[in-house]
């Protein structure tokens, strides 16, 4: 059950918070190894060439994904381009504040960005259509509807569910009929957060609020290591951060099917 | 050629509006929120407040500040748009919050400031007044003091006719657009801009018609404010 | 089931043998409705009792407030409101030295005050004096909408005395929407869930009878 909202800054609530972590408790009941119901929704929008909105508890993030022509960078002359941003819009949280990109919104499209781009999610070599001249570029935009904490499981996820269903625009640009963007098999994200010695995934808001310290991993179909992004200024020990993994396989594995699942739902519509 | 046999392209008649789907609070966050399909157009409307307007020297002693804010996610729109405001947004927000404030209570707050958030997610001709009658219905889930919710809907000229609430196609090809807001109680006009070519006559004609299609979505919108009150024994 | 809801424009009386009162506005001859809320006859007057909003504070409300800054002669409290409300060290329950505000109070406490003063201006001043004012320093503070306090209490406490009662819990219920709540894990769980179910079904009959059951009575 959700908690208050100026309570969650008091001293009360966090010291009902620290009393509930040492005996293996969280605010909303679940256990420091649950994470909140997942919800995927994909191809929600006309104009963009892949979507998906995606919901962890309360949390909800839309993706958006559009193709454009445009020059390879000098070093990959045969390989499209792929660039990721983040909007964290005054809708989503009475705190969130309108104008350029904060610090937080940089490092939250960065991460996402190198879960997929490490992963070869996308395969940039198939999205050449003039050597050196012309390439695709994949703008993955991430906006943030509803913000209840882990922004970033629910931004990769939405991401990951996104280019799933990606075309790429060939008629807009006379270059042929319209084909599917070439992807491999998504990032997972897995998110910690630290406090009064728990670590717990997929933190609400309320535990984001006095965290000491955030992880986050994100693990490929094989379970190895892709991208990686320690937060906040608390610290991990050695064991805590291999703990850390080793929870995040088993979570990847369970939202990996869920998003396959939904996959092969849209799959079977269309 | 934009109509056929008396139809649009669309397959509407000229004076019908496209498919408008609302739903009142939807978001966890915000003090009151509106989701909204109208054609292609996807909005989400939120609004925080009243809350103390910060800093200090915007504050207004007598009453509270109306301070919308529309925005285009870069991907609502067939040519990726870069974020962040330019010059349309910046005065779309201003026409939408004075428009809003008008029926709004505002000395009951003063010092105060009611933010409204309109984010077009998709976007296909007539997202300011999607996004208005978005904010309306979001402001009065939000539970803030209004003499009405406020509604608004276009009207244009399309090959030498008058039709209402146009499509990308005919607001690009066709003559005029009259985008208007309303009180539908009192039917006073909250905004109105025009750009293309009227006379006096097909002028009347289009507001009368813009009218018209206003009250029909204004009906909409208190459907959806009661719907919210009429589900609660699901869980 | 569920309660006459109106919309802010929609006519709820003639001026002519009725009042407006709450949440209501006189137009001509006709009361409108100015919230979205449910509609309540009291005597000549027409309220809209609202089903949503902000925290409006009165003078004589009990609140309950979290320290937000800390001057050396004053704090300043946030008691959910558009507004921050001063508390001055006159009206705290100690004898304050000048520049020693912080060993009674910190940023992030929490207390429970009474509105003491109100201006046009909407400067708001709280008080710590008499009962039940006092430091909270256990227990949760749970935040409901603001609105939704007076069917939590009910009539002479009527929900207020069940929910208590099933649960065992301690209560106190700020006018503000927050709630101080103490007891056993489970049975708090249990009382913020009837909590949230109030919150939800404000506007319906029969809630007394649902909330008996869900509590187990």
């Amino acid at each position: 059950m959700d908690i208050s909202e100026i309570g969650r800054l008091s001293s009360v609530r966090r010291d009902y918070l620290a009393r509930l972590a040492k005996e293996g408790k969280r605010p909303d009941g679940r256990g420091f190894d649950e994470y909140r119901p997942i919800k995927i929704e994909k191809n929600v929008l006309r104009n963009a060439e892949g979507s998906a909105r995606v919901k962890i508890g309360n949390t909800m993030v839309l993706a958006g994904i559009k193709l454009e022509v445009g020059e390879p960078y000098p070093d990959t002359p045969e390989k499209g381009a792929m660039s990721t941003s983040a909007e964290l819009p005054p809708l989503a949280s009475p705190e969130f504040e309108p104008g350029p990109p904060k610090p937080g919104a940089i490092e939250l499209a960065r991460v996402v960005d190198r879960g997929i781009r490490e992963s070869e999610y996308i395969d940039l070599e198939k999205l050449c259509i003039e050597p050196g001249e012309k390439v695709w570029i994949v703008f993955i935009d991430l906006h943030v509807l509803d913000y209840d904490g882990n922004l970033f499981d629910a931004s990769s996820l939405a991401a990951s569910a996104a280019l799933q269903n990606a075309i790429i625009p060939n008629e807009r640009y006379e270059l042929g009929e319209n084909e599917p963007l070439p992807v491999r098999k998504p990032p997972i994200s897995c998110t910690f957060v630290k406090y009064s010695d728990a670590i717990v995934v997929d933190p609400c808001l309320d535990e984001e609020e006095i965290a000491e310290a955030r992880f986050t991993v994100a693990l490929d179909e094989n379970g190895n290591i892709r991208a990686i992004q320690k937060g906040l200024s608390g610290s991990f020990t050695i064991d805590e951060i291999k703990n850390n993994i080793k929870r995040a396989q088993f979570h990847a594995r369970n939202i990996r099917k869920l998003l396959e699942e939904e996959n092969g739902k849209k799959d079977k519509e269309s | 050629m934009l109509m056929k046999d008396g139809l649009r392209i669309d397959g509407r008649k000229p004076d019908e509006l496209r498919k408008i789907k609302i739903e009142a609070g939807v978001l966890y966050r915000a003090d009151g929120s509106c989701y909204l399909e109208w054609g292609g157009n996807k909005i989400m409307a939120a609004v925080y407040g009243p809350r103390e307007a910060l800093p200090r020297h915007i504050q207004d002693p007598t009453k509270a500040l109306v301070n919308a804010r529309y925005n285009m996610a870069s991907f609502s729109v067939e040519e990726r748009k870069r974020p962040g405001p330019d010059r349309r947004s910046t005065e779309i927000s201003k026409v939408t919050s004075e428009a809003l404030e008008n029926v709004i209570f505002t000395e009951l707050f003063p010092r105060a400031t009611i933010d409204v958030c309109i984010e077009v997610l998709d976007a296909e001709a007539g997202t300011r007044c999607a996004g208005i009658t978005a904010a309306a219905v979001a402001l009065a889930d939000a539970g803030i003091p209004m003499r009405d919710i406020p509604v608004a809907c276009a009207a244009g000229k399309v090959d030498g006719m008058v039709v209402l609430d146009l499509t990308s196609e005919e607001d690009k090809e066709g003559e005029a657009d009259l985008p208007i807001a309303i009180a539908p109680r009192t039917e006073e006009i909250l905004l109105m801009q025009m750009d293309g070519h009227l006379t006096y006559q097909e002028f009347e004609e289009a507001l009368e018609l813009a009218i018209k299609g206003c009250k029909q979505i204004a009906k909409l919108q208190k459907e959806a404010l009661m719907k919210k009150y009429e589900s609660f024994e699901e869980e | 089931m569920i309660r006459k809801i109106v919309l802010p424009g929609t006519v709820i009386g003639d001026a002519k043998d009725k009042l407006p009162g709450k949440g209501t506005f006189k137009e001509g001859d006709k009361i409108y409705s100015s919230r979205l809320g449910i509609l309540e006859e009291k005597g000549k007057y027409l309220n809209v009792i609202p089903l949503s909003g902000v925290y409006d504070p009165s003078v004589g409300d009990t609140v309950i407030g979290v320290v937000e800054e800390v001057y050396k002669n004053a704090w300043i409290i946030d008691i959910n409101a558009p507004y921050p409300a001063l508390l001055s060290p006159e009206e705290s329950p100690w004898k304050v030295e000048y520049g020693e505000t912080s060993k009674y109070l910190k940023t992030g406490d929490v207390i429970i005050a009474i509105v003491s003063y109100i201006n046009e201006a909407k400067n708001i001043e709280v008080s710590m004096k008499g009962r039940p004012c006092r430091k909270i320093d256990d227990g949760i503070i749970i935040e409901v909408q603001p609105s939704k306090v007076p069917r939590i209490i009910g009539k002479n406490a009527s929900m207020l005395n069940i929910l208590k009662k099933h649960t065992g819990c301690w209560i106190f219920v700020g006018q503000n929407g927050r709630i101080w709540i103490k007891g056993e894990d489970e049975k708090v769980n249990l009382l913020i869930k009837a909590i949230r179910k109030i919150e939800k079904e404000a506007h319906t009959f029969g809630l007394t009878e649902r909330i008996i059951k869900m509590l187990g009575g």
